[in-house]
């Protein structure tokens, strides 16, 4: 059983990572160019998994709700931007934490009011439902496995587009150094919104992504955020490439630290202590991580250049 | 990071009264001292609940006033200092140990501990991730809290009978715990204001202006900034000691972020870097959040906007919109 097991954590481990880097991208471009800590990011994954609920009811079809959910999710971005972000740029880091603290409370409640406090759930597609055998006694569902496709379809569109277009060369630009990108005439407020609604859209689309296994509920971007935060700064702060590593790295090790933990402490200690400290050491384990990285590499693993 | 903080806090010191520092504590002690007697003559027995549980909250937003209002420290992780104080309280008691005298002093060494253990790696990194790290370490301990079966885990750990004190169940009519928390309170008031104004403070408050010339100057800002914290995360132990007798319960949500957050809140409602400001802004968090939550359960939609306006148009906080109506009205 071992391998097997083995190898379908590793995939769990996998599909988390690349659910991380999809939330963690956006954050670390807003934190990147705009040096702007948003708190609220974890509540657009939420919106988005609520966008696509409240569609597929409309439409019937997941490919629909899912294209009308970015769609959503992007707008509400920008808007969100344009109402309250635009107005705390270059102010305190403090003062982004409460507000964005506000918009996660306002915003967790008025999904409590609109779709109810009750968890809803999102069928998978006909079509990529059920397992696949993928070796000798290994069966996995096809819808993981669509995440992780996804996610590192995704991963490689964002490399090509920040590194070869013309916006992603400003986004670079930016992140180190945006006053003289905005001296050299771009309208850099544009800039910050394109980048902010881009970011939301994909924390909507892993939100989308997720909704058909996990339970659509108030607060559910809560936990994720903070895993997200902990990507970014492990990654190094307005990084794509870190953020990428970091997410795959968080994921592989929250995963099979949680499935393997009390079975390594066991070689260690006797069952019964071990079943009760392995699931603490287990949960505890990439704050561990981090605080390793931190201590090493106080700007984390890929520094963007110019801080 | 550090020059916006100083520009928000700036106004504020410049624009109050000069006698403020003693007044409006003198004022905040004075009628916290006066409230039992007028609660019970005009049978609003409940505010004593009420009361006592601002002044715990305030006791633990006054040790992260002193981090974040005058070493600059923005920590996203204080809820942690509050719940391993209660913890240390519900752990020992389901143990059958439930004496202050020794439950305190576990309460204090647990929170000073892992402040020291966590303080040594946070301090080491600056501005955001400093905020990501503090915030990281609180999720940790609410994760380890949540996992640990022996004491409830999820669920949480009822204490079976409030602490004694050497033997003497002085914490059990609401009465003489709302004076015990009071004593707290200006115990620990008194102490943060003391540590402002030493020289241990100056020096604090000048690494958060400008720590290179501090440094420059032959101050190890490293070593001021985690003593300062460890002390910080020791009276949040001490309010954590308090909570848990207060509920007769400690639980993890204790110690989630979003605590963390409105601790953070409180401390900015009522304007950072004045010690008292924590108090009046923890009793306005608490109070509104009483006030509203009776008026419909989805009190937050009117919170959460309410704060985002706050931080948009009033800078300096309550503390700070006062001085300025005060500053109009004399027509400076």
């Amino acid at each position: 059983m071992s391998t097997t097991f083995l190898l379908v954590q590793t995939l769990n481990g996998l599909q988390l990572g690349v659910l991380l880097f999809l939330i963690a991208a956006g954050l670390t471009l807003v934190f990147g160019v705009m040096d702007f800590i948003n708190l609220a990011h974890g509540v657009q994954y939420m919106l988005g998994a609520y966008f696509a609920v409240a569609f597929y009811s409309v439409t019937g079809n997941f490919l629909a709700a899912l294209l009308l959910a970015l769609a959503a999710a992007l707008v509400f971005g920008i808007v969100l931007e344009f109402l309250i972000f635009r107005h705390l740029y270059g102010r305190d880091h403090l003062d982004h934490v409460i507000a964005t603290f506000g918009i996660i409370l306002f915003l967790n409640s008025a999904v409590k009011i609109v779709w109810g406090a009750a968890p809803l759930s999102l069928p998978i597609p006909e079509a990529l439902s059920g397992s696949i055998l993928l070796m000798d006694g290994l069966l996995y569902p096809v819808w993981r496995l669509v995440i992780i496709g996804s996610g590192l379809a995704v991963a490689a569109l964002l490399y090509v587009f920040v590194n070869y277009t013309r916006i992603g060369m400003l986004v670079r630009a930016g992140s180190t150094h945006a006053p003289i990108v905005a001296a050299l005439g771009v309208n850099i407020s544009r800039l910050f919104t394109i980048v902010f609604g881009f970011g939301a859209m994909l924390a909507g689309f892993a939100g989308v992504m997720i909704a058909p296994i996990l339970s659509v509920e108030p607060g559910m971007g809560d936990t994720i955020l903070i895993l997200a935060f902990v990507v970014i700064v492990i990654g190094g702060v307005g990084s794509i490439r870190g953020a990428f590593i970091a997410a795959l790295l968080i994921g592989l090790v929250d995963t099979l630290g949680r499935s393997f933990a009390v079975d390594i402490l066991r070689l260690v200690m006797a069952p019964s202590p071990a079943r009760t400290v392995g699931p603490a050491i287990a949960s505890m384990l990439i704050y561990l991580l981090m605080a390793v990285v931190l201590y090493l590499r106080p700007t984390g693993l890929f520094p963007a250049r110019g801080r | 990071m550090v020059r916006a903080t100083a520009a928000v806090a700036t106004p504020s010191t410049q624009s109050r009264h000069p006698r403020a520092g003693v007044v409006v504590p003198a004022i905040i002690f004075g009628l916290l001292a006066l409230l039992p007697p007028a609660a019970l003559a005009t049978a609003h027995g409940y505010l004593l609940d009420l009361f006592t549980r601002v002044m715990i909250f305030s006791i633990a937003a006054c040790a992260l006033d002193l981090l974040l209002g005058y070493a600059a420290l923005v920590t996203f992780g204080q809820a942690a200092f509050i719940g391993l104080g209660a913890y240390a309280v519900g752990i020992l008691a389901s143990h059958g140990i439930g004496d202050a005298l020794i439950a305190l002093p576990a309460a204090l060494a647990v929170a000073a501990l892992f402040a020291l253990v966590t303080g040594i790696v946070c301090l080491r990194t600056k501005g955001v991730y400093f905020i990501m790290i503090t915030l990281a370490f609180g999720q940790m301990t609410f994760f380890t809290a949540s996992a640990l079966a022996p004491y409830g885990g999820d669920d949480g750990l009822t204490i079976a009978s409030r602490s004694t004190i050497a033997g003497m169940p002085l914490l059990d009519s609401p009465l003489s715990f709302y004076y015990v928390a009071l004593a707290c309170l200006l115990g620990a008031f008194l102490l943060c204001r003391m540590l402002v104004v030493s020289r241990f403070g100056r020096v604090l408050r000048g690494a958060k202006e400008n720590p290179v010339r501090m440094t420059t100057l032959g101050f190890e800002v490293y070593r001021f900034q985690l003593v300062a914290y460890v002390i910080a995360g020791m009276i949040s132990g001490l309010a954590g000691f308090l909570l848990a007798n207060a509920t007769e319960f400690v639980s993890p949500a204790y110690m989630s972020w979003q605590r963390s957050g409105e601790l953070i809140i409180m401390v900015l409602l009522g304007g950072m870097g004045t010690l008292y400001g924590a108090i009046i802004g923890a009793a306005a968090y608490l109070l509104t959040e009483e006030w509203l939550s009776g008026v419909t359960e989805h009190w937050r939609v009117i919170f959460g906007p309410a704060l985002v306006l706050i931080v948009v148009l009033a800078r300096g906080g309550l503390i700070g919109a006062i001085a300025e109506v005060a500053r109009r009205w004399r027509g400076d």
